[in-house]
């Protein structure tokens, strides 16, 4: 029997287990013998003028070795890595003479130890001149205050698609609601981490926590104007990223400057306050939607207008409103759907990608828009919702906004889910609440998503299969993990086709030494992607040994099979003359099964699923509890079924915990409120049920593998389950929209805003 | 100054500033890296390690305050039998994915047990309310620390079948 498809435990984890994984700042290698630390100044303005920086005092204080600003440095700023991103909206490594958020690196300060660089920078006198900070997108748009002179506009992309002025014309109701997808923060539990070693060679080794080791590696070279290959990065074990560790942060750069600038190796391990306040942020888009159709439930026209706060200094999440536009037509067949994005500037820590990235924004804003129009035509949503899908003999299928979907069975989903959840009864507990008129209101939420992973266009990913004189394995993989399970799955695949017991197959990856060409680990691409190229590899290494094995066993290599369950070649029939993956290896010589590929997709996959929640809201105090969740992730052929498991649960909390608890806040000045776990409300196991999963396998045509990503699907299903059980929990108080989070303050002033006629 | 302890079964002795958090001390005097450090206001929990027999933050203590006292680490639970209780149930109810808030969670939950021995649901996610970890919803923690107390599991999905 075939190990894919089975729950396999994890390889990795006795390790983790028994002495914890090697983060960066657990590295002990002799490179880094006597490192310094290095400690960051950072602004305390959202938007001011630096009028001078005085380094006297910090530069004499004890264990001190270096106090470095941006004149120091003399290195160029960096436009926005994206190509479609205003390049005039430049990023100073060090700030250049005005900041432009808290929390930005103003100067560097170098120390023999940690806790002297920390006492030397409250040294470090920085004389701000104060401007004018804009915080809020939609008076950023307005260009009263701008960030980047260069550039004359906070706008730092705008997408037009056109806008027909008789979208809604003939439709017998139409509905608009403007909706605020807040912004949260990735919050990996290790924060971002660095060191820098430079050897008597001129290379520099650099360890760092990320999700993309290659894409880090070459924005060090690009930025320090170092030949290709001159930087060697590391990536060890990585304590999660959920994309906001795609890429390498601008300290990292610092960081290995200042190591060849001070000839000495340097080692950078931020605080938590200094995380939340720097590294980027997810969702953070402002979206108005308008929804019409007609009083059956056929909707037939769907108009998204998406407003992305990019933050002080645009990167990843300044594209992400597209991946929105991408997905805005969701799992339904809507004739007619618009959707125009615009990403503006605001003085806040740039926003980059989240567990999601720009797809939960499209799921929430459109199960938003069929809930209002459920409610304005008193339908039960899950039927509308029925009305609408497209149907699942329409595979492939292209949008109205042109993403054409690789296959689907949404109606099959939503089944299962409302079987699953008992819809029926929990519906006539609800009718029983309202009735009796009690304070604990229930409250039933939908939603049903299709994404995009590996996307938004085909990519690819490489893999390297080697089998040892041993007769072991190696496999060398371009996406990197930070909890995803690689090296269990990777041996998987390879222990299936090449029958080498997973014990005795190797996993290496995240060094840019070992693997110069890969890409990462983000977008929900590693399986689909990276998992086929080390099958496709393995594939090879196969067909070149049933040749050698051919030529062993004095056989025409067509005839000859591999038994995977002993691992022996042998002529079809006659299994009793056999040769071993180490007699095969000694006759292909050093080297002689070695294979890489580099597989790339035609097409990015479409998972998708259906999501129901249940709350209880208590009316008085407006404290919502998530009583279950049941939900249905399809996401094509499973590998390891446990792994899966693993990945719905955590994007499922991650996108309750966005629906319920978590918002970063910036008061009007720019000031973060948020700025550590004692502020910032990280979803603990006290506000979570356990969760119902519900099976559903639909493979994809678009890999031999049939696997579509899973990493993000739970997160995009979760939140807009969540805030529509929270929103039907209120419904018959005349409640039609609150917004997320839905923390007892919200939900308690929506509740009192119906009470005192005010408004939903 | 001068502090004494017993790490893992072992006496450490070493000289300290008297600012010297525990966890710190940990890491970098003992060289013992499975302890982690997740934030600043001591709300992660990843630096949960045993003061004499009871679960703590160990950045809640100075390295001085636990002068003669008994330490247990993540390096000090399993044995040469194999991995504790504790650990083999993470492993086998893949209750980690990153693994940075395993040390911790997994001390907590040992602590956790040995003041509850056969707990409820709720009692589990009350008892780790103090240990944050951001890859696994806690959903499969919750699992382990069940079956590490001897209690039976449901079945981990239901219903089945395939799609179109």
């Amino acid at each position: 029997m075939s190990i894919l498809g089975t729950r396999v435990v994890r390889k990795e984890d006795p390790k983790f287990l028994t002495v914890g994984g090697t983060y960066v700042d657990d590295v002990r290698d002799p490179r880094l013998e006597g490192a310094a630390r290095a400690t960051f100044v950072r602004s305390t303005m959202a938007h001011a003028r630096i009028s001078s920086i005085d380094v006297t005092e910090a530069q004499a204080a004890p264990g001190v070795i270096a106090v470095l600003t941006g004149a120091d440095l003399g290195l160029a700023p960096l436009p926005p890595s994206i190509p479609l991103l205003n390049q005039s909206m430049v990023r100073p490594l060090l700030a250049d003479g005005t900041v432009r958020f808290v929390g930005e690196p103003v100067a560097l300060v170098l120390s023999e130890d940690g806790p002297s660089g920390e006492d030397a920078a409250e040294l470090v006198f920085v004389d701000y001149e104060p401007l004018q900070a804009v915080v809020d997108p939609e008076d950023a748009v307005r260009d009263e205050v701008v960030l980047h002179g260069e550039a004359g506009t906070n706008l730092a992309m705008e997408m037009d698609f056109g806008s027909d002025p008789d979208l809604f014309e003939g439709c017998e109701v139409v509905v608009s609601q403007r909706v605020v997808n807040q912004r949260v923060a990735g919050a990996p539990l290790e924060v971002r981490a660095g060191a820098a070693a430079w050897g008597e060679d001129g290379r520099c080794t650099y360890w760092c926590s990320t999700q993309a080791p290659q894409a880090s590696r070459d924005t060090i070279q690009t930025a320090l104007g170092l030949e290709p290959g001159t930087v060697h990065l590391i990536a060890p074990d990585v304590g999660g990223g959920f994309g906001a560790k795609i890429g390498c942060s601008a300290e990292d750069i610092v960081v290995a400057w200042a190591a060849r600038h001070l000839g000495r190796p340097v080692r950078w391990v931020e605080t938590r306050t200094e995380n939340m306040t720097n590294m980027g942020h997810g969702r953070a888009q402002i979206q108005r939607l308008t929804i019409g159709g007609r009083r059956d439930g056929t909707v037939e026209a769907y108009r998204l207008e998406l407003l992305q706060d990019t933050g002080a200094y645009p990167a990843m999440g300044g594209i992400l409103p597209y991946l929105t536009r991408t997905m805005s037509a969701g799992v339904y067949a809507f004739p007619k759907v618009e959707c125009n994005l615009r990403s503006v500037a605001t003085n806040t820590a740039p926003t980059v990608a989240y567990r999601g990235a720009g797809r939960p924004e499209a799921t929430a804003a459109g199960e938003r828009a069929m809930d209002l129009f459920a409610a304005e035509i008193g339908m039960d949503p899950a039927e509308v919702r029925r009305k609408n899908l497209i149907p699942t003999d329409a595979f492939p299928y292209t949008t109205a906004v042109g993403t054409t979907y690789d296959i689907g069975d949404y109606t099959g989903a939503l089944d299962r889910a409302l079987e699953a959840s008992g819809y029926e009864q929990l519906r006539a507990e609800q009718a029983r609440r309202r009735q009796e008129g009690g304070r604990v209101a229930v409250g039933i939420g939908i939603s049903i998503y299709v994404e995009v992973t590996a996307g938004p266009t085909a990519g690819g990913e490489h893999g390297r299969v080697v089998v040892n004189a041993d007769g072991t394995a190696t496999v060398y993989t371009g996406t990197s993990p930070h909890g995803q399970g690689h090296v269990t799955s990777w041996s998987m695949i390879v222990s299936d086709r090449l029958g080498i017991p997973m014990d005795d197959i190797q996993v290496v990856h995240g060094d840019t030494d070992l693997i110069p060409n890969g890409v990462g680990t983000f977008g929900s691409r590693s399986l689909q992607l990276g998992g086929t190229a080390v099958h496709e590899a393995a594939g090879k290494v196969l067909d070149v040994a049933r040749g050698l094995a051919g030529d062993l066993l004095e056989a025409n290599p067509d005839d000859v099979v591999l038994d995977a369950q002993s691992g022996r070649f042998h002529v079809r029939g006659t299994p009793a003359v056999s040769k071993t993956w180490v007699e095969v290896a000694a006759a292909a010589g050093e080297g002689g099964l070695d294979v890489e590929t580099e597989f790339t997709a035609e097409s990015p996959t479409f998972p998708f699923g259906a999501h129901v929640a249940v709350v209880e809201v208590d009316l008085d105090t407006g404290k919502v509890t998530l009583v279950r969740m049941i939900t249905v992730d399809d996401a094509g052929r499973l590998l390891n079924p446990l792994l899966v498991e693993g990945q719905r649960h955590g994007g499922i909390a991650q996108g309750v915990a966005q629906a319920l608890l978590e918002e970063i806040v910036y008061d009007a000045d720019g000031n973060p409120v948020t700025s550590n776990f004692a502020d910032y409300a990280f979803v603990s196991a006290c506000e979570l049920p356990s969760f119902e999963l519900v099976a559903m396998e639909t493979p994809t045509p678009v890999n031999p593998m049939g696997a579509k990503g899973i990493g993000e699907s739970g997160t995009i299903g979760s939140t807009p389950a969540v805030q529509s059980a929270v929103v039907d929990a209120l419904a018959h108080l005349g409640v039609r929209h609150v917004d997320m989070p839905a923390t007892s303050e919200r939900v308690w002033r929506a509740i009192s805003a119906v009470a005192n006629g005010s408004a939903a | 100054m001068q502090v004494s302890m017993t790490v893992n079964g072992g006496a450490q002795v070493h000289e300290v500033e008297p600012r010297t958090l525990l966890v710190h001390h940990i890491r970098e005097a003992l060289g013992l890296t499975g302890t982690n450090v997740g934030c600043d206001t001591s709300s992660c929990g990843a630096c949960t390690v045993h003061l004499d027999g009871e679960a703590v933050k160990s950045c809640t203590v100075l390295a001085v305050q636990a002068d003669g006292s008994e330490i247990t680490t993540i390096e000090g639970m399993a044995t040469a039998e194999g991995l504790h209780p504790m650990q083999r149930a993470f492993q086998e109810q893949h209750g980690l994915q990153c693994g940075f808030c395993t040390p911790g969670m997994v001390m907590a939950a040992v602590s956790l047990l040995d003041e509850i021995p056969t707990p409820t649901e709720a009692q589990v996610r009350e008892g780790l309310e103090g240990n944050l970890c951001r890859c696994t919803g806690y959903h499969n923690i919750v699992r382990a620390v069940l079956a590490a107390s001897g209690q039976a599991l449901d079945d981990p999905v239901s219903v089945g079948g395939a799609g179109a």
